[in-house]
């Protein structure tokens, strides 16, 4: 940007195309090309087996101009292409009213609803525990294999469990979806947490000493601060299988609503492109969700004087 | 520089013969893997109020462990000491000492004026007396119309004068400095030793300094300790006779040579062994 003003100081802004080659967009735009290409070779690629049997079995003349536009408009492709996604995106948010159970963000918020409680669950359990382990020798030597523990063990498997052993205590709708999220995001925070609470030098342990400082006062004045850095870092990371959580909570239970539930009644019926289309909601939903706590660690950070 | 003459005058007489610090018979074993490494051993040294002393030698002499057992932030296994007549321990929880680490260990997420006040918030100081305080003190580092800015945007030397404002916000009357100008460039470090000097002049403070350098302590100190290692004991005592006002020329002197010259022969003394 900088260049395209020193050359040109009498125009105040710079064309969009220069502007775009020296920013991060032309890369961006290049790369973005590149995969669609790549998708629509093997859109047709990979639904031309069914399209050819379908013209002989229709006993239809087809030329490869023919094979080319009807393999991109299958109802049941095996790969749809990127145009029938998006007019599938297109027409389950903003041609569908809202309240429909057939809108797809009806879906992604039923979806990030029981993200986020997992996820405020999650990461406070995390710091939680964290704060014990640093501040407690026994707890540090027995939680910490446990912690690992359950991560070991496959979600899916554990899923199922959680569902109907809380339903059976009469917990049921939000909260066990949540949980499930809960049980992937609690470990980063408890990893980075650990390692955040530990942050500080010996020397500066000394120093709260020499102050005759209490516990609190240590750990309010001087573990907590440092550990903020580690704290966002780890909660990008949970936030974001949070939302996985959310969604294999939802495969398992028989749920009719949330994304996992349209993945899943999109792959009992064939249904690629809805399943498609729940996926890009499900990417640009962690998307947005890295990115707002990455805007919160700005603000934070901002705050407490990092250098620019 | 702006010192106040009522308060220098106050400060200039000191009662020489009131003990801030007595150690007798002090010695401190760690055990390590590689079996006992005995840190100090049979120190006797007093140290009375309004003193400067230094504390010099070779690494693994003991120095920065006498500093800190001083502090509390040690425990001696052989011998007592005491600081204004208490253990260290008490002395520690009357908050009778300020400590300036070798690294500034400003908190990078506070500002100046903040990182002053951390001991004033800990201490429970009120907002007033605090802002009065951090006011004060960094006036007395030269470091006012700095209070807004960040860590980061002071130079090494002036984060070092914010750490030693931080140690003597709560007006502790002892001053324990471990190598605090060791990381700093030579310029920086002669200008920081005069501003020190004048410090000590205007407040009156006992300091005890460890350092590894030679015209450093012969210029700053009334009295140096001269250490050696495995065991760290104290090999010399040295009473400075230069005077009270030094200016950074004095270390031409011959007096300030002589006495450069007997540090150095006693630590090679101490050296003899290896």
């Amino acid at each position: 940007m900088t260049v395209a003003t020193d050359t040109a100081p009498t125009r105040t802004t710079p064309p969009v195309f220069l502007r775009a080659v020296e920013g991060k967009t032309l890369p961006i735009l290049i790369v973005l090309g590149v995969i669609l290409l790549i998708w629509y070779a093997f859109t047709v690629y990979l639904n031309a087996p069914w399209q050819i049997d379908a013209y002989e079995r229709a006993g239809t003349e087809w030329t490869a101009a023919d094979l080319v536009r009807d393999t991109m408009a299958q109802e049941r492709p095996v790969l749809p292409s990127p145009h029938q996604v998006v007019a599938e995106i297109w027409k389950t948010t903003v041609g569908t009213r809202l309240t429909s159970k057939r809108n797809l963000f009806y879906h992604a918020w039923v979806t990030l609803s029981s993200t986020l409680l997992g996820f405020v669950i999650g990461t406070a359990l995390g710091v939680l525990l964290a704060v014990g382990i640093v501040h407690n020798r026994a707890m540090d030597k027995s939680v910490m294999p446990w912690v690992i523990a359950s991560q070991t063990i496959p979600i899916l498997a554990v899923a199922p469990m959680i569902i109907v052993v809380l339903n059976a205590i009469g917990l049921s709708g939000l909260l066990p979806k949540a949980l499930i999220s809960t049980y992937l995001s609690f470990f980063p925070v408890v990893v980075g947490m650990v390692k955040g609470f530990r942050s500080p030098e010996a020397f500066q342990l000394d120093l709260m000493r020499t102050y005759n400082a209490s516990g609190t006062q240590t750990f309010w004045k001087l573990r907590w601060p440092a550990a903020l850095p580690y704290l966002f870092t780890s909660m990008k990371v949970a936030v974001a299988i949070s939302l996985v959580g959310a969604i294999v909570g939802e495969l398992p239970t028989g749920a009719v609503s949330g994304l996992g539930a349209r993945l899943l009644a999109g792959s009992y019926y064939g249904q690629t492109v809805q399943i498609w289309s729940a996926l890009f909601m499900a990417a640009a939903l962690a998307a947005i969700l890295v990115g707002v706590v990455g805007i919160g660690q700005r603000m934070v950070m901002a705050r407490m004087g990092e250098k620019p | 520089m702006n010192a106040n003459p009522a308060i220098r005058q106050e400060a200039s007489s000191p009662q020489t013969s009131q003990p801030v610090v007595e150690a007798k018979g002090l010695g401190l074993t760690f055990e390590t893997n590689d079996g006992p490494v005995r840190a100090l051993a049979d120190v006797d040294l007093t140290i009375n109020k309004g003193e400067f002393v230094s504390f010099i030698g070779p690494s693994g002499c003991g120095k920065t462990t006498f500093l800190r057992v001083i502090a509390d932030l040690e425990q001696p296994t052989a011998g007592e000491i005491f600081v204004n007549g208490m253990t260290p321990e008490e002395a520690r929880r009357n908050r009778a000492y300020g400590y300036v680490f070798q690294a500034a260990g400003l908190f990078p997420w506070r500002t100046i004026e903040q990182n002053v006040a951390l001991p004033l918030e800990i201490m429970g100081y009120s907002k007033a007396e605090q802002k009065e305080r951090v006011h004060r003190t960094l006036d007395l580092v030269n470091l006012a119309g700095f209070e807004k800015k960040f860590p980061w945007q002071l130079s090494g030397g002036m984060q070092q004068r914010a750490s030693i404002a931080r140690a003597l916000a709560f007006d502790a009357d002892l001053l324990l400095m471990d190598e605090p100008f060791g990381a700093l460039d030579e310029i920086v470090r002669d200008h920081l030793n005069e501003q020190l000097l004048d410090l000590w002049a205007r407040t009156g403070k006992t300091i005890g300094f460890v350092t590894h350098s030679i015209p450093e302590a012969v210029y700053l100190s009334t009295r140096i300790i001269v250490m050696s290692p495995r065991p760290g004991r104290v090999t010399d005592v040295i009473v400075s006779p230069l005077p009270k006002e030094r200016p950074l020329d004095i270390r031409e002197s011959p007096e300030f040579l002589e006495i450069a010259h007997r540090v150095r022969e006693g630590l090679r003394a101490g050296h003899g062994d290896d």
